[in-house]
């Protein structure tokens, strides 16, 4: 069952054109990678999906229902979840916090019954607590949990967001280079996180990577992207093998 | 026992200086002066509380909120005047800060509504021009006296009215901060983008807690208008909300403790100017220089104010503090760190 598909999405700035008609269709369960030079627009297809920007060309839709036009927070709500390349945590805040911003919509009380701590609020709010205290243990950051996020150290701080986009109940994940700024050690640490919890909470996962052998050990598929246009796509075996891929991509390395 | 004891103290304590608000004015404990400053101190601690709301937690600028004190202030008036039976008032009042603080939190969404639209720095230019409307929209108001201003209520503004609207008004906005509402508005102070992006509504947020604030900052206008008994147009202007905007940043930004202390000391530097300054033979007229040089010292010296993102533990509900650490856990991670 197709879970996100994107058809001719294309996306200018001012006269740049950052996306060309980019074709995907997201199986439910997939893992797929889209890899690609700095400034190819990948970042940009993520924004483009979960509404940061609106396409100026082409259709998106998730489970049926179409992104195009639709608030970040309500793509939120169908079911997507994304970290950001350079990590963007409410680094003043704790980390509990972090958790329970992220299940804003599942909070089930009125601003009224927060005033004056009606049952709703408190049974909301104990409900959100408890899931935020179980993720933060599950991902290991539970001595974190009243540490302001932004005192946390590097790899914390990618594990934590990556927490805070499952607390929002999501259904695909977006991950813009979780493993940037990691050594191979680390990066292998956090590619079986996220077959882990791709595994536990059945997720769909859209990866973007710059570190081949975390891309090419855990993607089923490849997409890889230059100036904007899909330039490839296959399994990580026709990637490898492919001469525009290793022209545009790999090109330097292979000299 | 001795635990209840421990885990409400301050509500118990609250309860037991209740009495003492009606008692030492009455027997002349404190002279009539002495209850006016605690009553202004009351009502200004109010505001700050409102304004917080806005340009600390949120991280937005409202330089308009002597607007909503305005229609807070007028709209009790209008109760207390025309709706509400002269006798027993004194015990309807309530009804009447009610009121005017639902007038306040009506324009409040009037003005949230175009603002929070599109995201950027709207707000301080519309929450102005907002100031300015309502005060020439009152001066125009002939029903309501116009620029010559409304007078005749009576003086329900008492020191346990006082006492219990702002202790109200803390515990509303104290609960309000701790809960989903009070976490999108920090969210989107720190990165609105990311907020959005974790399921945030932010402009449901940000319109939601925006009415709050005007509602607050209604009461504080009903305290007001039936304390001096007599309000004009221009008690509401610009100088008033920069009075607020000095209250909130003196104390510290994000920090309800902090409103309540910038508001007890500006109130009580502000009377204590009074003697000074005839003392001094330099006109009263001075005075109102003092709200806005005291913002720009305060910019330049101490831009967190005296608490800035800090609070009192009191004021922190019991289970959002963070659990202190046993001393040994904390010596042994210092040896680690060494």
């Amino acid at each position: 069952m197709t879970l996100l598909s994107a058809s001719g999405l294309t996306h200018y700035f001012t006269g740049l054109r950052a996306v060309s008609n980019f074709n995907l269709d997201l199986r439910s369960g997939e893992l797929v990678a889209l890899i690609g030079p700095n400034g190819a627009g990948k970042t940009t297809v993520f924004n483009l999906i979960t509404g940061v920007y609106r396409p100026s060309e082409g259709s998106l839709t998730f489970d049926g229902h179409s992104l195009v036009g639709r608030p970040t927070h309500q793509t939120v709500n169908l079911g997507l979840a994304r970290t950001f390349q350079n990590i963007r945590l409410f680094k003043s805040l704790t980390a509990l916090d972090n958790l329970r911003i992220a299940q804003y919509a599942d909070g089930a009380y009125s601003l009224v019954a927060s005033t004056f701590h009606l049952p709703s609020f408190k049974r909301s709010e104990a409900q959100v607590r408890t899931r935020s205290l179980e993720l933060l243990d599950a991902f290991g950051l539970a001595d974190y949990a009243w540490a302001e996020a932004g005192s946390l150290p590097y790899g914390q701080q990618r594990r934590l967001e990556i927490a805070r986009a499952l607390a929002t109940g999501p259904r695909l994940l977006l991950l813009d280079e979780p493993a940037a700024g990691m050594n191979p050690a680390e990066a292998h640490d956090l590619m079986n996180l996220i077959l882990f919890i791709r595994r536990e909470y059945k997720l769909t996962i859209l990866l973007i990577e710059h570190q081949m052998q975390v891309v090419m050990g855990a993607a089923e598929r490849i997409l890889v992207l230059d100036f904007g246009e899909t330039i490839a796509e296959g399994t990580p075996a026709e990637i490898q093998a492919n001469r525009r891929v290793i022209e545009a991509y790999l090109g330097e390395e292979a000299d | 026992m001795k635990s209840f004891l421990r885990r409400h103290q301050l509500p118990l304590i609250l309860l037991l200086a209740a009495p003492l608000t009606f008692l030492l004015p009455r027997y002349g404990i404190i002279n009539p002066y002495l209850e006016l400053v605690l009553k202004y101190i009351g009502i200004n601690i109010i505001l700050p509380v409102s304004l917080n709301l806005i340009n600390g937690y949120m991280g937005e600028f409202s330089v308009g909120h002597a607007g909503f004190m305005a229609i807070g202030a007028y709209g009790a008036s209008v109760i207390t005047k025309e709706l509400l039976p002269r006798a027993g008032a004194e015990y309807l009042f309530p009804i009447a800060l009610l009121g005017g603080g639902l007038a306040a939190g009506v324009a409040g969404l009037a003005i949230a509504f175009p603002s929070f639209r599109t995201r950027g720095d709207y707000l301080a230019i519309v929450t102005l021009a907002f100031n300015m409307i309502v005060k020439s929209g009152l001066e125009n108001t002939p029903a309501v006296g116009g620029p010559q201003g409304y007078m005749g209520m009576d003086k329900l503004t008492t020191l346990p009215w006082v006492y219990l609207t702002v202790i109200v008004c803390i515990y509303l906005a104290r609960n309000v901060i701790y809960s989903r509402y009070g976490r999108g508005v920090l969210a989107i102070r720190e990165d609105e983008t990311a907020a959005g992006l974790v399921g945030v509504n932010t402009r449901q947020v940000k319109m939601l807690i925006f009415i709050f604030s005007a509602f607050l900052a209604g009461l504080a206008g009903g305290l007001f208008a039936h304390e001096v008994q007599f309000i004009n147009p221009k008690s509401f202007t610009i100088l008033k909300s920069t009075e607020m905007l000095v209250m909130v940043y003196l104390g510290g930004v994000s920090s309800l403790g902090g409103s309540i202390l910038g508001a007890t000391v500006f109130t009580v530097v502000l009377e204590a100017l009074r003697p000074l300054l005839s003392w001094l033979h330099i006109s009263p007229e001075w005075r109102l220089a003092v709200a806005p040089a005291f913002l720009i010292i305060l910019m330049l010296t101490r831009p967190r104010g005296i608490m800035g993102n800090r609070e009192f533990r009191f004021l922190v509900p019991a289970d959002e503090r963070p659990p202190r650490r046993p001393p040994d856990t904390a010596a042994a991670e210092e040896e680690v760190a060494s």
